[in-house]
């Protein structure tokens, strides 16, 4: 032990607020200043206007699939899956970034999560809506859907198939975004009671009053509230392993070529954290500047989530790799057929789009200097989020445009309709987000205030 | 204040600046002997409940059982449907195939644990509660901000309105208050 003290002094470890909070009083009024005042920044109103321009879309191209069925898509007989399932699959991805935060990061006690995690559980939140919107509408007919979804009693006594994928999917999905939203709403609680004592308006005190449901902060119910977050986290914890995993079931268990592999649950579990990150850093680095949040959100923030991005793009890097890998190994025509057509067939510049998207830009996050600057972070993970749709785009359209049988071979180009629907929950997953910024706490007060340097006191 | 003389108070409140106060004054009064107290704090703090006598939380219990029935209701929801009501003969595959079930199984575990461990949460600690005597202490809005606050409750067997109040004076708060009922 003192060995190791010889050689190193002693330095005290980075705290997880920035210089300007100094004590829970700056901390609550400081976060509650963000929705508990009349002033809302302009640029509030044009990310809002921007999201409703794509509501407006979503619900255009809604209508229209809806009135005219699915064949105002890009599908036809080879590729019957398409944008539906890429967009599917790529918001179920991004919003593991959230889970991965307040679970896994609560269990390995890593205070730094405090600043992010309650933004980053609300982007969870709206992105699994965005992404359940694509199965619903794939059916061209949702309220006639239910039945094959979910097992309830029906006129016509049949049963969805628990044998497939895509009721794992239901099953996978729909407790997610429950046990999500439970998680979420369960930390929010206190804070709606923080906001219920500052507010000024009797309306705004009544809402939050009900919102907190009457919590009082007494101390035997917060060693029960303490205990239930740990149980959620753990819970959590395995739940967000296994829904992506569940997801890459819906390829890994059919026998088309390139989808047929066993390393697509942690690759796309890995992907998944990927995406998350990126969307995460996304959203918090415009936020951060707009409420002058870097207190917060501070450097070592940006730096371990650069971190977390690099070590996730490595391994999907490595899934890459495995895939050309396997493609050879298995010796297998049909699967190192798929890897020539993915590198240098018809659609083989989206590939390597992905390769520099995915693999070559994020290289730059081993250097402090990029993972300390605003400004290249946001650089990288704007790559990194089309690189991670284009993987996507690639794993279903490359391997149904070309199987087995060249005779059925044909390409596969999306509609505006397509484009309109994935541009739509763009809007929508803006909107949703940016009305939770301005209605309620973006940040968890309660849980920052555990992390503020005492200053000696006992 | 002349409604208070017609009912008895709920109790006394002792606000505190410093969570440590609070914690330190905690356990004073619950070695004094009081056993209906309570202490509110705008953050959790380790080992409060402990300090006024709470004993440690056995809701972990409660989840694992939800999990458990989540499980077994998730299985045989799959057995009851694949094996009883509607078996399919599907080139000879059996009807119980237990792998196949297992991802259906694990969802169903981790959706009951959850949910009820969170319902069970909102049971024990009676909330939703829209109203509770302790709003009425002065201050008492800064409970879930940046005050810490004790509270000896009125019914407490040991309480007595003077003798009380000044045992809460000699724990060093910044003020001590009468709760209107």
């Amino acid at each position: 032990m003192s060995e190791a003290n010889k050689r190193r002094p002693y330095t005290p470890p980075t705290p997880e607020l920035g210089p300007g909070q100094t004590s829970y009083t700056t901390i609550t009024e400081k976060i509650s200043s963000v929705v508990l005042t009349p002033h809302t920044p302009w640029q509030w109103f044009l990310v809002v206007l921007i999201g409703l321009t794509g509501v407006g879309i979503l619900q255009v191209s809604i209508a229209w699939l809806v009135y005219e069925g699915v064949g105002v898509w890009g599908l036809n007989v080879p590729v019957g899956w398409g944008f539906a399932i890429i967009n599917f699959v790529w918001w179920i991805g991004i919003g593991h970034a959230g889970t991965l935060i307040s679970a896994i990061l609560l269990l390995f006690r890593q205070k730094w999560r405090t600043s992010i995690n309650r933004s980053a559980e609300a982007m969870t939140i709206f992105a699994v809506l965005c992404a359940g919107m694509f199965p619903m509408l794939h059916t061209g007919r949702p309220w006639l859907a239910i039945y094959w979804l979910f097992p309830y009693p029906n006129s016509m006594d049949i049963w969805p198939q628990f044998r497939s994928p895509l009721i794992w999917d239901v099953f996978a999905v729909g407790t997610y975004l429950t046990v999500s939203l439970v998680f979420w709403g369960l930390g929010l609680i206190p804070d709606f009671a923080t906001f219920r004592d500052r507010a000024k308006h009797r309306a705004t005190k009544v809402i939050f009053a009900m919102l907190s449901m009457g919590w009082r902060g007494s101390a035997i119910h917060w060693e029960r509230y303490e205990m239930t977050s740990l149980m959620l986290a753990g819970l959590s914890t395995p739940l967000v392993l296994s829904v992506h995993s569940v997801v890459s079931f819906d390829f890994a268990i059919s026998i088309i070529p390139g989808w047929h592999t066993t390393i697509f649950p942690p690759y796309f579990v890995a992907g998944a954290i990927y995406a998350g990150f990126a969307m995460v850093l996304t959203l918090m680095i415009p936020l951060r500047r707009l409420y002058g949040l870097q207190d917060f959100i501070t450097t070592r923030h940006l730096d371990n989530m650069g971190k977390v991005m690099l070590t996730a793009g490595l391994i999907v890097a490595y899934g890459y790799f495995m895939e050309q890998f396997m493609a050879w190994y298995s010796a297998s025509q049909y699967e190192s057929f798929m890897m020539q057509n993915r590198m240098f067939g018809p659609y083989g510049n989206y590939y390597w789009a992905l390769i520099i998207c995915n693999i070559i830009v994020p290289q730059l996050l081993w250097s402090r200097r990029v993972r300390h600057s605003t400004g290249w972070l946001f650089f990288v993970s704007m790559f990194i989020n089309v690189g991670m749709w284009l993987e996507r785009f690639i794993i279903v359209v490359v391997s149904l445009t070309r199987d087995y049988m060249p005779s059925s071979w044909d390409m596969y180009s999306p509609t505006i309709w397509d484009w309109g629907l994935y541009i739509g929950t763009i809007g929508f997953f803006l909107f949703a987000f940016f009305l939770f910024v301005r209605g309620w706490p973006l940040i968890a007060i309660h849980e920052i205030r555990s992390v503020l340097p005492r200053g000696g006191k006992h | 204040m002349n409604e208070s003389h017609s009912e008895p108070a709920y109790g006394l409140m002792a606000e505190f600046e410093e969570p440590e106060d609070l914690l330190s004054a905690a356990r004073r009064t619950f070695s004094e002997g009081y056993r209906k107290i309570d202490a509110f704090s705008p953050l959790p703090i380790h080992g409060l409940a402990a300090a006024i006598g709470f004993p440690q939380t056995n809701i972990g219990v409660l989840t694992f059982i939800y999990g458990v029935i989540g499980g077994l209701t998730g299985y045989f929801l799959q057995y009851w449907v694949h094996v009883i009501d509607y078996p399919i003969n599907i080139g000879g595959r059996p009807h119980h195939t237990g792998p196949m079930f297992i991802p259906v199984t694990f969802e169903m575990t981790i959706l009951f644990a959850a949910v009820g461990t969170v319902i069970s949460l909102l049971a024990l600690n009676r909330l939703p509660q829209p109203y509770h005597p302790v709003f009425n202490a002065p201050g008492f809005e800064r409970a879930s901000q940046d005050r810490f606050f004790l509270c000896i409750e009125a019914d407490d067997p040991q309480y007595d309105a003077s003798g009380t109040r000044s045992f809460l004076q000699s724990l060093d708060p910044v003020n001590v208050a009468e709760v209107e009922p």
